[in-house]
């Protein structure tokens, strides 16, 4: 029997700003328990929220990126729900005049399994709206209590909410990863997982082909895309093998458990989503100018897509380099600066980028951000290849060396030697001396045994201490040898 | 008393009900809206709440009634907006100010009774 899968993402991205989106106390991570918790965080009475500007910028481009409406007028609303790391018995959000409206998001699909094709989709994005975080509650300390951290709450966060447009486990994925990377690319959230600067909750549900939606159930709080793949596959399982064996789906929210891999369903009160929303009488509605909306249209650097399609267009690139090399705004950066001017060097700035940075990074445990060699360093090494000065061989010498130890490209083929060898007179004379030595596999080769070709340029590499220039090398062997 | 700020502001969702003038709050609304709010209320409480909520969704009836068509709605009281504040931290640690006010604290953190999720 077919299925077909549903899924529709809400993801919470904390906004980078300095400070928290009601009141001027710190949200840098891991201070001390409580040490951010201002007045208007703990909700001493007669506090009034004051909004913060950067916040209201993150969500304006974070909408321009998308290609969303930005309200010129949008209203927080009160959340009420009674729990202790949220103290004033609710959370200011909004509810149905959102700072963000409808946009979407195009992503490359890299299908799990099968040898299926990657493939383009885009996701509608419903909107996304502005909100305060809640605090932490530490579990275990003591006997029969909770503990309280409020650092946190009040910290701004951008709930973005897509439309139902996935239908696999991979899509589901592909798009928070696009998110994930939009939203660090445009620098409104520094996209921690860890820390939980970026956390996905997935609505999921399976239904007949033609047929009308299903029940859906909504996985909290993933933060992992490992984690978010292995959580709907099991859903999905879960609710195929319940309604195949006569059950039905109830509308529920459940956690996935790393450890045992499976779903379950959280505690749920009949009246744990009557949230009686209403208007905070304590914000006026916010109301953002045609003129601030295109000022921050300018600090936009250029989105991923377009990058994407300039790199295939202009640099020849193909798609799954330019893909890659898109992947973080700092690899992009990276392979641009290291490019430079030599924009007929894409194709193998990217190869090296893409190849030994990358692999030498994942060797280390390093990312981009990290890289013990800067673009200037990688471009310098990239010139001496295109101008002959160095082998690919000796390009790789150059790059071990430059990774463990620094310095720049022309200081180590200096120091090490590396220089081929492209003065033609010296590799003629190194040629001829080799022929006078192998007179009879020269008559060999000459006799038609073309495969010898490979055992002259061996001797004559390691004549030159490998040190001659191959392309070189090849077209004198081949008309001396031609004789 | 002044009417609540809050029931001046047109909020489809909510008022539903407050859109039919003939339609009035049952006693097991009152309990549900009671239960929400953490109230924990006697029958006679809930009798009295219910009648001062019909009251007042009475009031809400008469503005109903008033033809507003063209009328941009409102979501505050004053037709201003929102002021912005600069992204700059302003507020220091006071944190052992407002814990000696706490019924209970340890290692810096507020103690409340155990909640499981």
């Amino acid at each position: 029997m077919q299925w077909e899968i549903v899924i529709g993402l809400e993801v919470h991205t904390q906004l980078s700003t300095n400070t928290k989106i009601f009141s001027g106390a710190s949200t840098a991570f891991g201070a001390e328990p409580n040490t951010q918790a201002d007045a208007v965080s703990i909700a001493l009475p007669g506090v009034l929220p004051v909004l913060n500007k950067g916040a209201v910028e993150r969500a304006i481009k974070f909408g321009l990126a998308t290609g969303a409406r930005i309200a010129q007028r949008s209203v927080f609303a009160r959340k009420n729900y009674f729990y202790p790391d949220l103290p004033k018995g609710y959370q200011i959000s909004q509810f149905d005049l959102p700072v963000v409206g409808q946009g979407a998001l195009t992503i490359q699909v890299e299908p799990l399994s099968g040898n299926a094709k990657p493939y383009e989709k885009t996701v509608r994005i419903t909107r996304a709206h502005l909100e305060e975080d809640a605090g932490k509650s530490v579990h275990g300390n003591s006997q029969g209590v909770t503990g309280i951290d409020l650092n946190r709450a009040g910290t701004p966060l951008l709930e973005i909410v897509s439309e139902p447009d996935m239908c696999s486990a991979a899509e589901a994925v592909a798009y928070a990863k696009a998110l994930h990377t939009l939203v660090r690319w445009i620098g409104i959230c520094d996209g921690n997982m860890q820390e939980g600067s970026f956390r996905c909750d997935v609505n999921v549900s399976v239904r007949r082909p033609g047929e009308p939606l299903g029940t859906r159930r909504e996985i909290k709080n993933l933060n992992s895309f490992k984690f978010m793949q292995q959580a709907i596959d099991y859903e999905v399982q879960w609710q195929i093998d319940t309604i195949e064996s006569g059950g039905k789906i109830h509308q529920a929210t459940i956690l996935f458990n790393p450890d045992t891999g499976e779903t379950r369903a959280m505690r749920s009160k009949e009246d744990a989503h009557d949230y009686r929303y209403f208007p905070d009488p304590d914000l006026l509605p916010l109301e953002i100018s045609t003129e601030w909306i295109e000022q921050v249209r300018g600090t936009l650097p250029e989105l991923p897509q377009a990058k994407q399609a300039r790199y295939v267009s202009e640099l020849g690139l193909s798609a799954y380099d330019a893909s890659i090399l898109t992947a973080s705004r700092e690899m992009a950066d990276f392979f641009e600066e290291a490019l430079g001017d030599a924009t007929g060097q894409a194709k193998i700035c990217a190869n090296w980028i893409i190849g030994e940075v990358s692999a030498q990074l994942n060797r280390d445990g390093l990312d981009m951000t990290q890289c013990p060699i800067n673009a200037q360093q990688l471009g310098g090494m990239l010139t001496r290849i295109a101008d002959g000065t160095i082998s690919n061989s000796g390009a790789k010498e150059v790059f071990r060396t430059m990774w463990a130890e620094g310095g720049s490209a022309d200081a180590i083929i200096e120091a090490k030697g590396l220089k081929q060898v492209s003065d033609s007179g010296a590799i003629e004379a190194l040629v001829d001396e080799i022929i006078a030595a192998n007179a009879d596999k020269v008559t060999e080769y000459r006799s038609g045994k073309d495969k010898l070709f490979g055992f002259f340029v061996g001797l004559a590499m390691k004549a030159s201490k490998g040190k001659a220039n191959p392309a070189q090398l090849n077209d004198i062997l081949k008309k001396k040898l031609a004789g | 008393m002044r009417p609540n700020k809050r029931f001046m502001i047109p909020y489809r969702a909510r008022f539903d009900k407050a859109l039919n003038p003939f339609m009035s709050l049952s006693p097991a609304d009152v309990e549900k809206v009671a239960r929400l709010a953490r109230l924990a209320m006697t029958d006679q409480e809930l009798r009295a709440a219910r009648d001062q909520l019909n009251n007042i969704f009475g009031l809400i009836a008469e503005m109903q009634a008033v033809d507003t068509a063209g009328i941009e709605p409102m979501s505050h009281a004053q037709d201003v907006a929102q002021r912005l504040r600069e992204d700059k931290v302003t507020e220091t640690n006071q944190r052992e100010a407002f814990q000696a006010i706490a019924p209970q604290v340890e290692n810096g953190l507020y103690l409340v009774p155990q909640v499981i999720e």
